[in-house]
């Protein structure tokens, strides 16, 4: 188990790195490649060729790009310090650099951010895992009945839907038409009530296209496994049905859906993009579309790599859950 | 268990159709894509999600000639519709009349249904290219990883995993914004377009890459490749007469659930500002307008969010109708 452990962080390190490497440069090589300046983002249009030149002595724009990979890679391990002459600039480890937009360090920003992606993605996933598996066990179990092709039709229907699209027609129907919900302006820490408020309606609605998922997912899996022979064998020795279902049949059901839940939690930290813009919450995702229309490339490269990280890490985990669950795993 | 039996009964039922058609040919071999065809032909959910799916097919075809008999040019604006002091359509129902059959755009008084017949060209022009790159790249890179296994294997397999484990959303965003306006003898929607085919596509070539990675691996090991290849038979004919033929039924099913994401993910990037941009018509693009103006004109929102709805309900229907009739363990 230790060496299956060991043997799997290394690999995540490695990934992690080559993710680094290709982000990197595509976001300071491309932009080399057809012509346009880093530096130019930095300093704006208008400025002139010293001011440019200075800027690109700081940022070390001239470097070989592995030198450029190398600096970055080392600032995210110990700190950088950014220097033109008498112009020094200190920045604390990890530095992700310096936002080209508002010349703020990128890392407190991605922790000033983080917390609202998080905060929207804990209250979608409770909603969607208890909605979406139980409404799929119950399909399963009523199979063919009305019930469960109206629950299907539902889900596939809820599948098909643009997240953007939901969003603004709950936030005209509840929030604009009825008032039931605020829009989710508050803050946390001011006023809890009113914040819990305003979130309603972003989790519902990122919930229901997960729901809709999980629940067509819960079903197959549970259909399938209640065609084991094991399942018959429980019956045939006399257990009553909710034991045979709670106990037996969801152990094997849940495997796939754990699996599905750790990655679709790791990829959400950047794939609440839609979610955060139609609602305006400013999480990672918001503040990535408003880089990317800044060209803020520091700040796209800081919110890329903790959304891999946040991916990669998931993967990590469920491969270990694996592992202790189904010990063929560790000896492949 | 209960296939063999579903199948029979399947062949039977159809076996009576044909004896009662054409009673001298009573008996009849049939092909697994005829069995898989009659099966579909049941399944009436199906036929109706496929005959959206052509009729928007036809649509996207022949949208310049609908246009002309019942509508205006998509680009061309309407000033005279338009509440000059609100900005909004003059009319209920966002200007609802015999004249523009789906209202007119807020602010600048285009044609929505225009714009919504020809927002289905893009729509399902980049849906089916990308599929096209995905599906083209994901079966050469899974039968080469499959069937020659070893360092190959592992080489494509690493890259399936880190192509994964990117942040998709955020980095096709990021990817597309990096792209400047003229590249390689394309510019405007044109660039556009081949940009947004070839991100999504590549990005989507690792999932079924993956699944036929594992086809090959079993099928490989079969009696029959072993019988052709000691009866002398070479790699290529191998690869792409007994392999490939095995191939194309998890392809075709993944194929048609690959449609719609891409309609999805196409949408959600024109929402977002990367897609196709405005004037070129496209349903995602029209949602990221109606973000500013739902609230005085709701149709506005409604109709392109119901477009794509409806668009990929409709190749879901048919996707998971094509998954059961292909699929030998199918039996719902």
């Amino acid at each position: 188990m230790l060496a299956y452990l060991i043997r799997r962080i290394f690999a995540v390190i490695v990934m992690l790195m080559v993710i680094t490497l290709v982000t990197f440069g595509i976001f300071f090589l491309f932009p080399k490649m057809i012509g346009t300046d880093p530096a130019l983002y930095f300093v704006g249009k208008q400025s002139d060729p010293a001011s440019i030149e200075g800027i690109r002595q700081k940022m070390g724009l001239d470097d070989p790009i592995l030198v450029q990979f190398g600096k970055f890679v080392a600032g995210l391990a110990v700190g950088r310090t950014y220097a033109n002459g008498s112009d020094v600039t200190q920045c604390a480890a990890p530095c992700f650099g310096y936002s080209f937009k508002t010349e703020q360090e990128v890392w407190p920003l991605l922790l000033e951010w983080l917390p609202v992606t998080l905060a929207l993605a804990a209250g979608a996933v409770v909603l969607w895992v208890i909605g979406g598996v139980a409404t799929g066990i119950i399909s399963a179990l009523k199979r063919g009945t009305p019930l469960d092709r109206s629950a299907m039709g539902i889900a596939l229907g809820g599948v098909s839907l643009p997240i953007y699209f939901t969003g603004m027609l709950s936030l005209a129907l509840f929030s604009d038409q009825l008032g039931w919900f605020d829009r989710p302006d508050a803050v946390f820490s001011e006023d809890p009530a009113a914040w819990f408020n305003g979130m309603v309606l972003p989790w519902v609605t990122l919930a229901f296209l997960y729901a809709a998922m999980y629940a067509r997912l819960t079903r197959a899996t549970m259909l399938e496994v209640l065609n084991e022979d094991y399942i018959r064998t429980a019956r045939a020795k006399g257990l009553t049905e909710p034991v045979v279902i709670g106990k037996h049949a969801m152990r094997s059901t849940m495997t796939p859906i754990l699996t599905v839940l750790g990655l679709d939690l790791g990829a959400l930290v950047g794939g609440a993009v839609l979610t955060e813009s139609t609602f305006s919450l400013h999480g990672l995702g918001y503040n990535a579309v408003k880089a990317i229309s800044d060209h803020d490339l520091p700040v796209i490269l800081g919110v890329t790599l903790i959304a891999a990280f946040f991916v990669v890490l998931a993967n990590l985990v469920v491969d270990l859950l694996y592992a202790v669950i189904d010990p063929r795993v560790r000896l492949s | 268990m209960t296939a063999p039996l579903h199948d029979t009964s399947a062949a039977q039922t159809a076996a009576v159709d044909v004896a009662a058609d054409v009673p001298q040919k009573a008996i009849e071999g049939r092909s697994p894509w005829k069995i898989a065809w009659i099966r579909l032909k049941r399944d009436k959910v199906a036929l109706v999600g496929g005959f959206v799916v052509l009729l928007l097919i036809v649509v996207a075809i022949f949208a310049p000639l609908i246009v002309s008999l019942l509508g205006h040019p998509p680009e061309e604006l309407h000033e005279d519709a338009i509440d000059p002091l609100l900005g909004t359509p003059i009319g209920s129902w966002g200007g609802i009349s015999s004249d523009y059959l789906l209202g007119v755009e807020p602010v600048n008084g285009r044609d929505v249904f225009s714009r919504i017949i020809y927002g289905a060209r893009i729509s399902l022009l980049v849906a089916f290219l990308s599929a096209f790159v995905a599906v083209t790249l994901g079966t050469v890179f899974g039968v080469v990883a499959g069937y020659f296994g070893g360092w190959i294997d592992a080489a494509i397999s690493r890259v399936m995993d880190l192509l994964l484990a990117f942040p998709q959303l955020l980095f096709i965003i990021a990817l597309i914004s990096v792209v400047p306006n003229e590249l390689w003898g394309f510019s405007g929607s044109g660039l556009r377009i081949a940009v947004l085919v070839l991100v999504i596509g590549f990005f989507g070539w690792p999932y079924i890459g993956r699944i036929v990675r594992g086809q090959t691996l079993s099928l490989r090991e079969r009696e029959y490749v072993e019988a052709a290849r000691s009866l002398g038979a070479g790699r290529t004919y191998i690869l792409f007469r007994e392999l490939l033929p095995n191939l194309v039924a998890p392809i075709t099913v993944y194929t048609t659930l690959m449609i719609p994401t891409n309609v999805l993910t196409e949408a959600a990037l024109s929402f977002l500002g990367v897609g196709v941009k405005p004037p070129t018509p496209s349903w995602g693009e029209m949602l990221s307008t109606a973000v500013r103006t739902y609230e005085d004109d709701p149709l506005f929102m409604i109709i392109p969010g119901l477009a794509i709805f409806v668009t990929v309900l409709a190749f879901n229907l048919f996707g998971d109708g094509v998954r059961d009739a292909l699929d030998p363990k199918g039996s719902r």
